[in-house]
């Protein structure tokens, strides 16, 4: 044990910020005890009480300061006696920010922003219900991220905010951009004539970036959760926003899209549009039969509906930008794709797709075949790694990429493991810069496996979409801007290398 | 139909606090709520309340006039077995609630076996304790008694008191002399120097100051504390001010009335030598303004917030002399080198009178000297007060804080406002060790536990739905 004191004199400090100080000196690595204290009579007893009177401060005058360090060694003892006399030489600025808002509920959040027309509520589930209720009985706009919130409480909200002329948008609501401002995950989307309502968060993302990618821009982007399309629910949402979307001068063009509809809503939805001559291009993820009429049109993919809703605009739009890559040839063993995916609505894209090519669904945590144990995949898998199973008690992978990095280490280390698919989802809410988590990650993988990845982003994004794409591709990644190509490309290597067998 | 006004949103944002800042970054309008969840608050006692709003506004209204129509002065001192109400040779009132020998803390032990040698009750520290124990000597807390006391809170039948009167009401409490920092019986320390110290106070303080104070009159305790609010103080950790003012009115009138100079300049150093001399004379102050308001049927202001280191204890305007106690906390404070959260006792003292009357750590934007113990800057300060006009039902008419343009401190803590706002109350306070003998380990802010307040919230719904009309 080294012992070190010394004593400052002619320097005045409150014993407030001395304790301060002292608490900053014991919380020093191999710090056992330091004190930084004015020498005054009562002090020294409390020094002698704790075994600190040591007799440089024994003898140290009443005005004077004096420090004390234990410390496991003596550099130990003699860097933390420099930064504490730093430290009492020139005392830390105060600290701000324990209280961090006099605004403790909505009521207050009112008198002080008397013009706010929206709620964002991302509190946990149970309460959730409780404040939308209160945000729409104030007059506002709701859109509640918050997911677990029971079904009735959905409904009574969604009729109290009908009531109003208010939107509902959620439980579960992701994504919405409403006059041009994006809302908790969303990109960055020029304004436009397209309007968008949809009950699946990615798809959204995804259908607005690849507007916004192809030139054109949206009037609004309305979310509904992914339940509003539900028999219990009726689709009151869906309803409302796409009459809101028929009405509205500035809608030209009209998409709906979400997991396909309860059959009566589904009649109802088909009755509205029929009252409207824009042209409607609806996603409901899976091949259903629709009613011919003359201004719908459907997609089950995501980026072709983005490409109808651009077509439909009757104005000259880009062509989205799409690489042409060699298709990879892979090692005999690597025979096996594994989809590992932050956005719900792609991974069932996906798996959608690779149905559709092979006749049966690959192994997943949502789909109809399911992984016995979400964690361990086992031939072709596709994970949806924002479910549930893997969100709990931890942030959403598309912000927090820990989880997949290690999922992608394993699944590389799988020696049948030919083709990873994965997305990279860009904008608001999302990482800051995905890229810097999965390169330094990616460059360790054996050449012999071929990275997918599509990002989805637009280029007025926070992260740099171009740089993120350059980024990724500079480590061997073929990246994609569009998740149809994405996939088709992944699915065309396994292809390759299973026709070689 | 969906109405949608053109521009873009002004959102309120409830939650993850990364969406506001992704809106911030965008330019557009956003206020974050610092939320919180809510009280389990039974809907039942909810809608009592609500229907009783109307009933409980009349009342709190009347409660509030009354605090602030308050006068109190210091008109005397006494000893204790004269001059308290019910104070007899076999009782020892203590701080907070109700509480037996057995639950007692560390400090409070500790106390009283000071206060049994110092009253010859005991020789030794050991049969003090088993006095304390036998069954003989009765405990009762300060609060029942008219009197208040810092930390333990002891008062036994030989120890001098101040009596303060308040003169708009009639009504008298009482308080010890503050023993200043160090070794302290209030802290549970029972050495010999705490007792030598305690007979001097009797013998040689008492006298002194009783005599200064006759000669005086009255000292207006109210137009003190009003100064010393505007001088830094809060009357609660900070006394400077207070005990400042207090001796610039007692030094001549000790002048005057001692004949011994040895004894007067002893009284003058040991007062100036100790900053919480006031704290002794703030606490019953508040106590005084608050009485009158007790007994107001449908009021839902607090009179009394107390803590004996077990409990804390609050009795509400509309609930007559009941207690609603819940396990006091331990404050999360600046401790003093060698010291740790680990070393100290639970919340304890009557101090909490003073935030009850609008004080200590409702006023703590008043006294910028003090800040460090919440988070460092005078902007914390005055956050903490800001917040504390959320649960109180209006402001104090006498004492302000310059800060604020001399607003009003908040006064009259509504149980309603605490519980829907599902905010509790600040408390300025110093940290006892939880070993006997020990004394002061810290001081800092502790915020007051909810259960006590839901209690009283509860019963006061409960009082309604009794009522029948």
């Amino acid at each position: 044990m080294n012992t070190l004191a010394k004593t400052i004199s002619g320097k005045y400090l409150d014993s407030v910020k001395l304790m301060l100080i002292s608490k900053e000196l014991r919380s020093l690595k191999g710090v056992e005890d330091a004190v930084a204290i004015t020498a005054t009579k009562e002090n020294k007893e409390i020094l002698a009480a704790t075994g600190m009177l040591v007799p440089d401060a024994e003898a140290a005058s009443e005005t004077e300061i004096v420090i004390v360090i234990k410390a496991a060694d003596e550099e130990t003892a003699k860097a933390a006696m420099q930064k504490a006399t730093s430290l009492v030489e020139n005392p830390p600025a105060p600290v701000s920010g324990i209280i961090s808002s006099e605004v403790r509920n909505l009521a207050k959040a009112i008198e002080i922003l008397p013009e706010a027309n929206l709620c964002l509520i991302s509190v946990a589930g149970k309460y959730a219900a409780a404040e939308a209720e209160k945000a729409l009985d104030k007059g506002l706009h709701v859109m509640l991220f918050s997911d677990n919130v029971s079904l009735e409480d959905e409904l009574a909200l969604k009729h109290k905010a009908l009531k109003k002329g208010l939107l509902m948008m959620g439980p579960d609501c992701g994504t919405a951009i409403i006059n041009g401002l994006p809302l908790a995950f969303a990109n960055n989307v020029p304004t436009g004539n397209i309007g968008i309502v949809s009950a699946s968060g990615t798809g959204l993302q995804d259908i607005t970036c690849g507007i916004a990618n192809r030139g054109c821009g949206i009037t609004q982007a309305f979310g509904t959760g992914g339940r509003d399309g539900k028999k219990e629910i009726g689709g009151i949402m869906l309803k409302a926003c796409l009459q809101y979307l028929m009405d509205d001068t500035d809608t030209e063009v009209i998409v709906l899209m979400g997991k396909t509809p309860a059959p009566e809503v589904l009649n109802e939805l088909m009755r509205l549009i029929k009252q409207t001559h824009k042209p409607v291009i609806v996603n409901f993820l899976k091949q259903i039969e629709l009613p011919e009429l003359p201004n719908l049109q459907s997609s089950v993919s995501l980026a072709e509906t983005a490409e109808l809703a651009c077509q439909a605009c009757k104005k000259p739009y880009t062509e989205i930008d799409s690489p042409v890559y060699k298709i990879p040839t892979l090692p005999q063993n690597r025979k096996y794709i594994r989809g590992l995916y932050s956005g719900g609505t792609l991974c069932q894209e996906a798996i959608l797709i690779y149905k559709r090519l092979f006749g049966a669904e690959p192994f997943s945590n949502v789909g109809a075949k399911l992984l016995a144990e979400g964690w361990h995949t086992q031939e072709d898998s596709y994970i949806d790694m924002g479910s549930d199973e893997f969100t709990v008690g931890r942030p959403h992978p598309m912000i927090d990429y820990s989880l997949r990095l290690k999922k992608l280490s394993e699944e590389a280390a799988d020696k049948q493991v030919g083709v990873i698919l994965l997305d990279v989802v860009l904008g608001y809410g999302a990482h800051p810069d995905p890229a810097s988590e999965l390169v330094p990650v990616l460059q360790k993988f054996p050449g012999e496996i071929c990275i997918v990845c599509h990002v989805l982003g637009t280029d007025a994004d926070p992260q740099d979409r171009q740089k993120q794409i350059a980024a990724l591709r500079e480590c061997g990644v073929y990246a994609f801007t569009s998740h149809a190509n994405a996939v088709d490309f992944s699915l065309k290597t396994l292809m390759k290398n299973r026709e070689n067998v | 139909m969906i109405k949608l006004d053109k521009g873009k949103p002004k959102v309120i944002n409830i939650g993850l606090e990364s969406f506001a800042a992704d809106l911030l970054s965008q330019g557009a309008e956003v206020i974050s709520v610092a939320w919180k969840p809510p009280l389990n608050i039974d809907k039942r006692w909810t809608e009592l309340i609500e229907r009783s709003r109307d009933k409980i506004e009349a009342a709190n209204t009347k409660a509030l006039e009354i605090i602030n129509a308050g006068r109190p002065v210091l008109v005397g001192m006494g000893i204790a077995g004269d001059v308290i109400p019910g104070m007899h040779k076999n009782l020892i009132l203590h701080a907070g609630p109700p509480i037996t020998w057995e639950k007692m803390c560390g400090p409070m032990h500790g106390a009283i076996i000071g206060a049994l040698l110092y009253e010859g009750r005991a020789k030794t520290p050991e049969e003090a304790e088993e006095l304390a124990a036998s069954g003989t000597i009765d405990y009762a807390p300060c609060h029942e008694h008219g009197c208040t006391g810092p930390m333990a809170g002891i008062i036994s039948p030989s120890m001098p008191v101040f009596i303060i009167k308040n003169e708009a009401y009639g009504n008298y409490t009482y308080a010890t002399q503050n023993e200043g920092l160090g070794k302290v019986l209030r802290y549970g320390a029972y050495s010999e120097e705490v007792i030598v110290r305690l007979k001097w106070m009797e013998t040689v303080l008492y006298p002194v100051l009783s005599k200064a104070i006759k000669f005086l009159g009255t000292i207006n305790l109210q137009g003190l504390i009003a100064q010393a609010l505007h001088m830094g103080d809060e009357v609660h950790n900070r006394n400077r001010a207070g005990t400042s003012l207090l001796i610039r009115q007692l030094a001549p009138a000790i002048l005057k009335t001692s004949v011994d100079a040895e004894q007067s300049a002893a009284v003058l150093d040991f007062i100036n030598g100790n900053d919480h001399f006031f704290l002794n004379l703030s606490m019953p102050a508040c106590k005084a303004a608050l009485d009158p308001a007790r007994n107001i049927p449908g009021s839902s202001i607090a009179v009394v917030m107390a803590r004996n280191g077990t409990e804390f204890g609050v009795q509400l305007s509309a609930m007559g002399d009941r207690w609603f106690t819940g396990p006091a906390l331990v404050p999360d404070a600046l401790y003093f080198p060698g010291y740790s959260k680990a070393d100290a006792n639970p919340d304890i003292g009557d101090s909490a009178i003073t935030e009850t009357g609008g004080l200590g750590g409702f006023a703590i934007a008043a006294a910028p000297a003090i800040v460090q113990f919440v988070g460092g800057t005078a902007k914390d300060a005055l956050s903490y007060t800001l917040s504390m006009y959320e649960i109180c039902f209006g402001e104090s008419s006498s004492y302000q804080i310059p800060a604020l343009d001399f607003r009003g401190t908040p006064l009259g803590i509504d149980v309603v406002k605490v519980i829907e706002n599902n905010l509790s109350p600040v408390i300025d306070t110093g940290v006892a060790h939880k070993n006997p003998g020990v004394g002061q380990v810290g001081a800092g802010v502790v915020k007051a536990p909810f259960e006590p307040f839901i209690k009283a919230y509860q019963a006061l719904a409960e009082s309604f739905d009794n009522y029948k009309e």
